[in-house]
């Protein structure tokens, strides 16, 4: 996993509440048997007309935003549980993702593919909506050692909650899975201690 | 302390706690499809990991099998390479697939419980959210992403944060022509998508009580369309008579002493939850949605909401320029184009008879296409045994082979742009049965009421 630590860029304003994995990456992009590429169909079919002609009202498409923070509505990543949703995020060069809340799933799979899901209070999300809107090349600075979300505009600074495993794994690129590895004694105890009704 | 069936079930699957406060959760059973598994296997090659237990995982393809000629070969060049790599990786990995062709292949859903796999108390996981319809036996089930799908092939343990505790209890009686899919399209509609999020909600109260498995399902299904990470229902009677004699259910002295277990897991009196809301089964009435999430549903009586507790006006006024609606209106005698009855949410055999029970000598009406799949080769086959396939094919419905279908449309079963479709299924989310179609979800009387009438109907009137 590629680690996170600090990250100052700009942002893409999506001030859109509930947007769900199918926006994110239609089901029908679901067929590759790989993690790459699918940053190419991220929001396809916001992005693109029917004849693949780019959307020019869609932010993506829009000259004028870019940048490695994706700033979006409450409940941010809902519906399925498609990892393929973090990977094309990440795939088309997001580090960040700022809502006021995410879908637990959704939020689980991007902290697996070194994307930051950072949860702000729903006045800062404004607050960030609103200093794009005025000027959409503002920066913002990520901080995860500090756990602190700085607006270069305005100075304010604000400090954010990450659990402390999930911070330690982003910073130093650690997958989950190495650390269940490591707990192989314990997981196999477990088994030969316990009472299973499971398969028999 | 009196403890709750969901913290029964997590605790005695608890293998560590970390600091920081995550825990080492053990998974009993894992379920898996094409879709989300080739890169979890690839995952393990590039490790050089072995399937730690080859038992307790199970495969089938669902999401994107053709529903018409399953004995020839799939056409679609990536469906059927995903489809190869799920056999091949299966039989790399040793893990048991019920691929196309098996009688035991269908949605990853439907066939768990039919088989007997899903049981009360166990963990159970799947790459796929709608995992949650197996909470409906007392299980804790839940969808996961593909990263997890390797840590599970590779451990059989996940690393997790234990999820807050909500009860919602549904009272009283439902009315003639309220089902199990009423009640939970209300509940979304009450609390909206992201309502449950962070919470694990167990569903409690007589009118759950007295819903059957196939109900029981539904309604955890579609837990995760409230944001919850799953849904789960005490087992009880109901929850044993289904299970007795299934093909992997416990048999012998192995099943008293499973029973014995499972009756001791419901939730004890005076046990505390975070939150606990309820409702009163008489205020349910059918439930149609109107706009790009299940959140946004109504009784069918009802007008389109131009705002809601759950919805602002700007949520509505998009989902109106998709829907092709209109706010202050009604939705009912809307005309519809397609139906669609099938998913892991209405794909059962109950759901096949109460559509077929609506219908009788009825006919499909004039310009729709109305498609009914089953959930599984199983369901199929009980369903032509009773003759329901004849009936529905008489009416002038469709009867498909298994598979999740146009509920997500990532085979050819799609719904065109512009048009709208009754769905049994899920989610109504934009495009997602396919770019540009209208969806409006119901339950499987609903759909079936539209089918005839080429409208959207009050399934109460023609009952």
């Amino acid at each position: 996993m590629k680690p996170f630590t600090k990250l100052t860029s700009s942002a893409v304003p999506l001030p859109i509440e509930d947007v769900d994995t199918d926006q994110i990456i239609p089901a029908r992009f679901l067929k590759a048997v790989t993690r790459d590429g699918f940053g190419e169909n991220l929001f396809r079919d916001w992005r693109f007309d029917k004849l693949n002609q780019p959307k020019e009202d869609f932010v993506l498409n829009n000259p004028t935003y870019s940048g490695q923070i994706l700033v979006a509505g409450a409940n941010f990543g809902c519906g399925s549980s498609r990892e393929h949703a973090a990977w094309a995020i990440g795939d088309y060069g997001f580090r960040v993702v700022v809502s006021s809340y995410f879908a637990d799933i959704f939020r689980g799979n991007a902290l697996n593919n070194g994307i930051l899901p950072l949860v702000v209070s729903p006045s800062l999300l404004d607050e960030i909506l609103q200093t794009i809107e005025v000027n959409p090349a503002a920066a913002f600075t990520i901080d995860l050692e500090a756990q602190t979300f700085k607006n270069e505009t305005t100075g304010t600074v604000s400090t954010f909650d990450i659990d402390s495993y999930k911070k330690t794994c982003l910073i130093n690129g650690y997958d989950d899975i190495d650390y269940l590895l490591s707990q192989s004694d314990l997981i196999d105890k477990f088994e030969r201690e316990r009472i299973d009704f499971s398969l028999k | 302390m009196p403890k709750t069936l969901f913290d029964k079930v997590w605790d005695a699957h608890v293998v560590t706690e970390i600091p920081g406060g995550n825990q080492v959760l053990y998974i009993d059973r894992h379920l898996i499809h094409e879709v989300t598994s080739p890169q979890a296997f690839n995952g393990l090659r590039r490790r050089k990991l072995p399937l730690l237990r080859k038992d307790r995982i199970v495969a089938t393809a669902d999401h994107n099998v053709p529903t018409i000629n399953q004995h020839k070969p799939i056409t679609e060049p990536l469906s059927a390479k995903q489809v190869r790599m799920l056999t091949e990786n299966c039989a790399e990995f040793g893990v048991s697939l019920y691929g196309l062709g098996h009688p035991y292949q269908g949605i990853v859903h439907v066939i768990g419980p039919e088989l007997g796999i899903t049981r009360p108390g166990i963990t159970m996981v799947c790459g796929d959210s709608h995992t949650s319809t197996h909470g409906a036996f007392g299980a804790i089930a839940f969808g996961i992403g593909t990263s997890q799908v390797e840590q599970v092939m590779a451990t059989q343990c996940l690393l997790l944060t234990k999820p807050q505790k909500m009860r919602i209890n549904v009272d009283g009686d439902l009315a003639p022509g309220v089902t199990a899919k009423d009640i939970i399209l209300y509940i979304i509609s009450q609390i909206g998508t992201g309502g449950g999020t962070g919470y694990f909600v167990e569903y409690a109260g007589s009118a759950i009580r007295a819903l059957s498995m196939e109900g029981r399902m539904t309604i955890c299904n579609m837990s995760i369309e409230m944001g919850a990470r799953g849904g789960l229902i005490a087992p009880d009677q109901t929850t044993f008579d289904y299970l007795k004699g299934r093909e992997f259910s416990p048999k012998g002295k192995d099943w008293d002493e499973a029973v014995a277990y499972w009756s001791s897991l419901p939730t004890e009196e005076g046990a505390q939850f975070d939150v606990e809301l309820n409702y009163k089964a008489e205020d349910i009435s059918p439930m149609v949605t109107y706009g790009t999430n299940p959140g946004m549903g109504m009784g069918v009586k009802e007008a389109i909401p131009v705002s809601s507790e759950v919805h602002n006006k700007a949520s509505i006024d998009k989902a109106m320029k998709y829907m092709g609606l209109e706010a202050g209106k009604q939705l009912e005698n809307h005309p519809i184009d397609y139906v669609f009855i099938g998913s892991c949410t209405n794909s059962r055999i109950e759901d096949l008879r109460a559509v077929v029970g609506l219908v009788g000598n009825s006919k499909v009406a004039e310009g729709v296409t109305a498609i009914v799949v089953p959930g599984s080769q199983q369901v199929s086959k009980q369903a032509i045994s009773e003759g329901l396939d004849q009936k529905l094919i008489a009416a002038g419905f469709e009867f498909r082979e298994a598979g999740c279908s146009a509920c997500l449309g990532m085979n050819e079963d799609k719904v065109p742009a512009g048009k709208y479709c009754v769905s049994t299924s899920n989610r109504n989310f934009e495009g997602r049965q396919g770019p540009g179609a209208r969806t409006i979800l119901a339950s499987p009387l609903t759909a079936a009421a539209a089918a005839i009438t080429g409208r959207v109907t009050d399934v109460r009137e023609l009952i």
